[in-house]
């Protein structure tokens, strides 16, 4: 039986719950990666809870602590700036190829910008799959000034009248505050030319706890508007997410679950909320 | 790494420490401290579990044994930094070398764990002790995975064996066993696998995996992980130890702001030691994994033991003895030997990390973070804007040559002026240092660093260890 459904249970049986079984539910929360603090608030709510429509109830606790934001892409400009930021290794590179891959496969013109200078082959990483999906990318060399091709992109994006332009940067480890300054002036830089719609932070599914902290220094460096959660084909469940979600009141907006272009879709509570206590 | 850790055992610790006679509700108190600490670093749960059960018993069991006062709440740290180090993986454990070479290492890992920036650091490190490693380009998948071990390949003077394109073409397995071939003929005593990133669930790659390893038969498989890894780093380690299987781990991302959940739990869940761990971007910020080192780290007691042998490679070679003959000989030392001195700390690494690992830096944190690394290289830049005569002879910088020297290095005159005036103390004291009145802790041998880098005074302690130019001549001989 999947924990989801022992909660339930539990919830509808509260006259046999023994602390045993409480204790049982709590680690299998703390293993999907929620963190302490929100596994003991949702343990103390569902305690509270009393029989009658247990699914319900357990599911409304859960998306009670959801974002109320908006999880769309923001579309209103003539051309919207998306710029995709995070720590290394999480999918950067591959979640910006899918989200044109997605864009452009409904029509909307997308253009691409390699602002991962720093990297070994990033650029070329991303000139490959533009060269696989169609799509325009505006390239730096190997070392050149990140915020100065941002801004080369953004001149290009209103020449070619593009509906998105999405920004690859460097992956970073937020504890490194130089290199977070250098990501809040790649934004100023960008901002010259247009403003910045979206700042989608992106987040690895196996990341644990520190994953907290990524968004909430991420925010304070460029104001992160929703997350890609990645890697969610994977054991680990992503529960980070909820928590980033709950305390940060940010959106996840899109998820990946593989390697191949198509493997990513718009963010579905249902579906997380599911896998989450599968 | 750690700090949030290693703040709350120091929390737990004090308030033990403060107690007169600690009773068995104290440790009780302790143990459910470092229980709650340990969950919020993303120790796996049995992990914490078992820790802190035997914390607790071996705490017990020593209390009575211990007279009333300090050496009490030391007891329990003892018994806390025994077991930490324990589930650290015990003691270190190096790369098993083949007895016929090549010494194939293969890498595996989940994707953006960081392996092919893993693979190259690996290589740098053998190159460095005069091995002659060669990469393998078997990461076929990732779209330029290939390129990019090429690039970091050549950033670390290695060759790579890269016979296919990537990108989704070619058969890894095959360029695996080329790759051995070619090693062989070529005579290189080391070979590194880089393999595609995978899923633990993902069955068809992970049969890829076990297939490359038949065909290489690798003598180490390092599983390379992320140490931002959250619960789920128990159900992947057990899929990669199921599967292709593993002898060593590599936690990578170590200079990121991540508990140590990863670090903690890995071996101990797996029974395989971390033997390497990845801090930084740069292709010498690697280092052999120090189970016991590790645990001074966390526990607040500081790394002194990586520092000095930091200390030791940079400052080996010619260039110390060269400083040590000029002293000896009466001669000055000069703002180019300064410049050799300031080279050879920068090969050490980043000050920041340096001065992490010294005792007690949880509390400095906050100055290390701010510490301003381009203050060195603008240091540097000063003094290479001077011409050789002005390099040897602080005399000679009139005003017109310190304008010049300024412009040059793009800096203030006044910085100029502040860098002139605080060398020039130093060679003094020097100069009274060798006529005889030679401070005590001042050994007259130490590379001087004179205190232009303002901040790095702390390092000079350490150095003092082979400072002794008889007992250096002994260490050296």
């Amino acid at each position: 039986m999947g924990l989801f459904n022992r909660l339930i249970a539990k919830v509808r049986g509260t006259s046999t719950a023994s602390p045993l079984d409480w204790a049982e539910i709590e680690t299998e929360l703390l293993q999907s990666d929620l963190g302490p603090a929100l596994v003991s608030e949702l343990l103390s709510a569902a305690q509270k809870m009393r029989g009658d429509d247990a699914e319900s109830a357990v599911k409304e606790i859960l998306s009670s602590k959801l974002s109320q934001k908006s999880r769309t892409l923001a579309d209103s400009q003539s051309t919207n700036v998306v710029m995709v930021v995070g720590v290394n290794g999480t999918g950067k590179t591959t979640s910006v190829a899918k989200l044109a891959t997605l864009l452009h496969g409904h029509g909307d013109s997308v253009l691409l910008a390699a602002a991962d200078t720093f990297r070994a082959a990033a650029v070329d990483q991303l000139t490959t799959w533009g060269d696989r999906i169609g799509v325009e990318v505006i390239a730096g060399r190997e070392g050149a000034e990140p915020a100065s091709v941002a801004f080369d992109s953004v001149k290009r994006a209103i020449d070619s009248k593009s509906k998105y332009l999405i920004i690859d940067t460097a992956g970073r480890l937020h504890n490194k505050s130089d290199l977070m300054a250098e990501l809040g002036k790649v934004k100023r830089v960008i901002e010259k030319g247009l403003p910045v719609a979206e700042v989608l932070l992106v987040i690895d599914a196996t990341t644990g706890q520190n994953g907290l902290a990524q968004a909430k220094i991420f925010s304070e460096a460029v104001e992160v508007t929703g997350l890609i959660l990645t890697k969610l084909d994977g054991s680990a469940r992503g529960g980070v997410a909820l928590a980033i979600e709950s305390s940060l009141d940010i959106p996840i907006k899109y998820i990946g679950t593989g390697e191949g272009a198509g493997d990513f879709a718009p963010f579905n509570s249902d579906s997380y909320l599911e896998g989450l206590l599968a | 790494m750690f700090d949030t850790l290693s703040s709350k055992f120091a929390g737990a610790f004090s308030a033990l420490r403060s107690r007169g006679k600690i009773s068995e509700k104290d440790i009780d108190a302790t143990t459910a401290d470092i229980r709650q600490a340990l969950l919020e670093a993303d120790v796996a749960l049995e992990v914490v579990e078992s820790f802190t059960q035997k914390i607790h018993e071996k705490s017990l069991e020593v209390l009575p044994t211990l007279q009333s006062g300090t050496n009490q709440a030391q007891a329990i740290f003892d018994v806390v930094n025994g077991e930490l180090t324990e589930i650290l993986g015990g003691g270190a454990r190096r790369v098993r070398l083949a007895k016929n070479p090549p010494t194939v290492i293969m890498l595996a890992g989940l994707q953006g764990a960081g392996k092919t920036t893993l693979a190259a650091k690996l290589a740098k490190f053998f190159k460095d002790q005069g091995d002659t490693p060669i990469l393998i380009a078997s990461d076929l998948q990732r779209p330029n995975a290939v390129n990019q071990l090429q690039v970091v390949g050549q950033a670390a003077g290695v060759p790579v064996f890269a016979p296919e394109p990537g990108n989704g073409i070619g058969n890894p397995v095959k360029v695996a066993q080329d790759g051995i071939a070619f090693a062989k003929s070529k005579l290189h005593n080391i070979v590194i696998v880089d393999t595609a990133g995978r899923l633990g669930v993902d069955e068809e790659l992970m049969k890829e995996a076990i297939a490359i390893r038949d065909a290489v038969n690798p003598d180490e498989i390092l599983f390379v992980v992320d140490a931002m890894i959250g619960q789920d780093a128990v159900r992947t380690a057990k899929a990669f130890q199921d599967g292709v299987g593993f002898d060593g781990v590599v936690l990578t991302k170590l200079d990121g702001d991540a508990r140590g959940g990863a670090a903690l739990s890995i071996s101990a869940l797996t029974g395989r030691p971390i033997m390497f761990a990845s801090t930084g971007e740069k292709l010498s910020d690697f280092e052999i994994f120090y189970p016991d080192r590790m645990a001074s780290r966390i526990l607040g007691m500081g790394d002194v033991a990586t520092l000095a042998e930091q200390a030791k490679k940079a400052f080996d070679g010619d260039s110390a003895k060269k400083l040590e003959d000029k002293f000896i000989a009466g001669e000055d030392f000069t703002l180019d030997d300064f410049l050799e001195q300031i080279e050879a700390m920068s090969k050490m690494g980043s000050m920041g990390k340096l001065l992490g690992m010294l005792p007690g830096a949880g509390q400095m944190k906050k100055q290390i973070d701010n510490f301003d690394e381009s203050e060195i290289t603008r240091t540097k830049a000063i003094v290479q804007s001077m011409t050789p005569l002005e390099r040897r002879d602080l005399k000679v910088l009139n005003g017109s040559r310190r304008a010049r020297i300024a412009l040059g290095a793009g800096r203030k005159v006044s910085d100029v002026n502040a860098l002139v005036d605080k060398f020039t103390a130093a060679q003094k004291m020097m100069k009274q240092m060798r006529n005889g009145g030679m401070p005590a802790g001042m050994p007259p041998g130490m590379p001087g660093m004179p205190p232009a880098p303002k901040k790095a005074a702390p390092i000079q302690k350490k150095k003092s260890k082979s400072g002794n130019p008889a007992k250096r001549a002994l260490e050296n001989g």
